[in-house]
């Protein structure tokens, strides 16, 4: 009896010694629910592409699900660093969940993986915290770049009222005030304000060159829609705004109304390079024709940090070690070229600026400019 | 100024709709149905699947947004609620809201939780413009579309309730089930077909207002806080009451976040809460009634 319970006591250590843990945690059910399904699909295309054994270490993905509660997400941390002993810790919706599992990365010195919420603070919430999606400030600050060389100098910020949306509002802000245009009005919309009207009406009694828009981008449909209802085109307003409201995913629902906005974000699915036509091709192949929205390219990214980090350590490091070796990568991404900021911790990339069109018999977020290597503005004070 | 209130009457009309079916219910059946927000849900996505999937037009949906709620509501009746009648609140309150959640896990399962568009015909689409300047008025086609459907509804409402035989019925069974049954009236089938109509009415809304308030399976749950204000407000035992009461919040949700953007959407709350000191039993309440 005491040699079987022996046997299993090694049989354990030696399995434990031979996996490869990542814990992943996301909201794969409720509002943000997209998110979980881009970044799960894009994780396990990226371990079908590249093989689940790196440097001898068996590789293990533990999908947990959130629902973008951040208490959920703390206490799934805890277990998954307590009881499944997980050597990295990735996923995170929104922010508030990003920055519940920040002290337990600490504690446990487990690099955290933020593959998509996009709070510029995150990093800076522990030494543990690797991101692999975007900032907000990256996004909105080169789109406040580009607006007044385009004629557009009177703006009307809008965005939802939580971390994502104050950080682009302020930062989009800055950056056109300095570039001599000028914020005449900073709305914000509650996170489940049920409709636009009012808000929309007051911009289009201020009658400003351009609405810049920020909200998560199940609502960023509606808001162009109504835009469009309230003839805000017609009467001389343009719609300038943040990726997230022209989302891959959700694009060509958004019907004809959609063409000819101009967004800044780090990913469309249309990027032209060799490597995104491999990576749309083998996601949509993988996934029922599904596209792959930035959120998809932040975890596929993510993973491919850990891969390298993983090799770089010869399958022996602990977290700190895992760490050192996320910092500094710098590789080819689906979204162009990008680099891990070794100081920041937080990834520096091309940021495009897209108008909609339609391609091939679909809506696409179609680059026409790029400002390259943009860090992250929000770290720079 | 004018485009607002217009707004706001578009916006309060749809609350009256989606509403007004619980009044009926918590008001005239006496039952606290809090699922009623998972009908309105089930409208919105017929009206969305059958346009996506079958590509039907979207005028047809609306009918069909209706019936299927409204056989939905009558099986659920037949089988789920009938044996809660005469239960406590209480019960019908946990019973109801265990529905709503059971409701939005399995839009979440069978449909997929993100925003549903709905692509509304080309004549819905655009906007009419009167006067200028600050007087100027301008009309958003569909809402327009949402304030006709909406009056006609009422109107119908109203005259059922007041003027038919089966108004008559419906009130004398709520006030007495026992006296109206031995009177000769079937008691189960009228308020089958009431509870039918209510949740068919409430499915007719979600159709309605899946362009402007969106769809999603968080739906339900979403929008609980704005029927329940309605009806708390409006009184549940006439349909005039919450359809003053519809029309007085989105008026002064819709002007509360024009002109106070910072207060936004704490406008109504505040307006609720005065409103219940002032009259703790709702804006128009019909004296005598069962309460």
């Amino acid at each position: 009896m005491s040699m079987a319970i022996a046997t299993l006591w090694s049989g354990a250590a030696f399995a434990d010694g031979n996996t490869f843990k990542i814990g992943l945690i996301l909201p794969m059910t409720g509002q943000q629910a997209t998110t979980g399904r881009q970044i799960e699909a894009a994780a396990r295309l990226y371990m079908a592409q590249n093989g689940d054994t790196v440097a001898g270490k068996k590789i293990e993905l533990i999908v947990k699900d959130d629902t973008s509660v951040p208490d959920v997400t703390k206490r799934m941390a805890q277990e998954l660093v307590v009881n499944d002993k997980v050597n990295v810790l990735a996923g995170f919706g929104i922010t508030p969940s990003a920055l519940a599992v920040a002290p337990i990365a600490t504690q446990s010195k487990t690099p955290e993986v933020v593959m998509a919420a996009a709070t510029s603070s995150i990093t800076e919430s522990s030494p543990y915290i690797i991101r692999t999606s975007f900032t907000l400030p990256q996004a909105s600050v080169s789109l406040a770049d580009w607006a007044p060389k385009n004629g557009i100098k009177k703006v009307v910020t809008l965005v939802s009222d939580y971390g994502p949306g104050i950080d682009a509002e302020k930062f989009f802000k800055e950056r056109l005030t300095f570039n001599g245009g000028q914020v005449i009005e900073s709305l914000r919309v509650p996170l489940r304000g049920p409709d636009f009207a009012p808000f929309l009406q007051k911009v289009r009694d201020l009658k400003p060159d351009a609405l810049f828009v920020f909200v998560p981008s199940g609502a960023g449909a509606a808001v162009m829609k109504q835009f469009l209802e309230r003839g805000m085109d017609k009467a001389g307003i343009r719609l300038i705004g943040t990726g997230d409201i022209t989302d891959d995913d959700q694009l060509n629902d958004m019907g004809d109304g959609a063409l000819g906005v101009v967004t800044s974000h780090h990913y469309s699915t249309y990027h032209q390079s060799p490597a995104n036509k491999k990576f749309v091709e083998a996601f949509q192949k993988a996934n029922k024709n599904l596209r792959p929205n930035f959120m998809a390219v932040g975890g596929y990214d993510g993973m491919r940090v850990i891969y390298e980090a993983l090799k770089a350590t010869k399958g022996n490091g602990g977290g700190d070690a895992l760490l050192a070796a996320m910092k500094g990568q710098i590789f080819e991404s689906p979204r162009g070229p990008v680099f891990i900021d070794a100081q920041t911790r937080d990834i520096v990339q091309n940021i495009y600026l897209r108008k909609v069109e339609r391609k091939e018999g679909q809506l696409y977020n179609v680059e026409f400019d790029v400002i390259k290597d943009v860090k992250d503005p929000g770290k720079n004070r | 100024m004018l485009t607002l209130l217009f707004d706001g009457i578009a916006y309060g009309m749809l609350l009256f709709i989606l509403a007004v079916g619980l009044a009926v219910t918590m008001g005239l059946m006496n039952f606290i149905n809090l699922a009623h927000g998972a009908f309105a849900m089930v409208g919105g996505y017929i009206t969305v699947l059958l346009m996506q999937r079958a590509g039907m037009p979207f005028l047809l949906c609306l009918p069909l947004a209706f019936l299927g709620s409204a056989l939905l509501g009558a099986v659920l009746e037949r089988s789920l609620y009938r044996p809660l009648y005469k239960k406590p609140h209480l019960d019908q309150v946990l019973f109801s809201i265990g529905l709503t959640f059971m409701a939005v896990a399995s839009a979440d399962y069978f449909i997929g939780s993100t925003q549903q568009i709905i692509q509304l015909p080309e004549w819905l689409k655009g906007r009419t413009e009167l006067g200028e300047g600050a007087w100027m008025l301008g009309m958003g086609h569909y809402r327009l579309f949402i304030i006709a459907v909406c009056t006609a509804l009422t109107i119908a409402l109203q005259y059922v309730l007041a003027k038919t035989r089966f108004g008559s019925r419906l009130r004398a069974s709520v006030d007495d089930q026992r006296v109206a049954a031995g009177l000769g009236i079937n008691v189960n089938v009228v308020f089958l077909a009431t509870f039918a109509v209510g949740s068919g009415l409430a499915g007719l809304g979600g159709a309605l207002g899946a362009e402007v308030l969106g769809l999603d399976p968080t739906f339900p749950l979403k929008f609980m806080v704005y029927f329940l204000i309605v009806v708390a407000v409006g009184g549940t035992s006439s349909i005039t009451g919450p359809l003053l009461a519809a029309l007085l919040l989105g008026v002064a949700d819709v002007a509360g976040k024009y002109y106070i953007p910072k207060l936004g959407a704490f406008i109504v709350y505040s307006l609720m809460i005065a409103i219940l000191i002032w009259r703790p039993q709702g804006l128009f309440v019909r004296q005598g009634g069962k309460s």
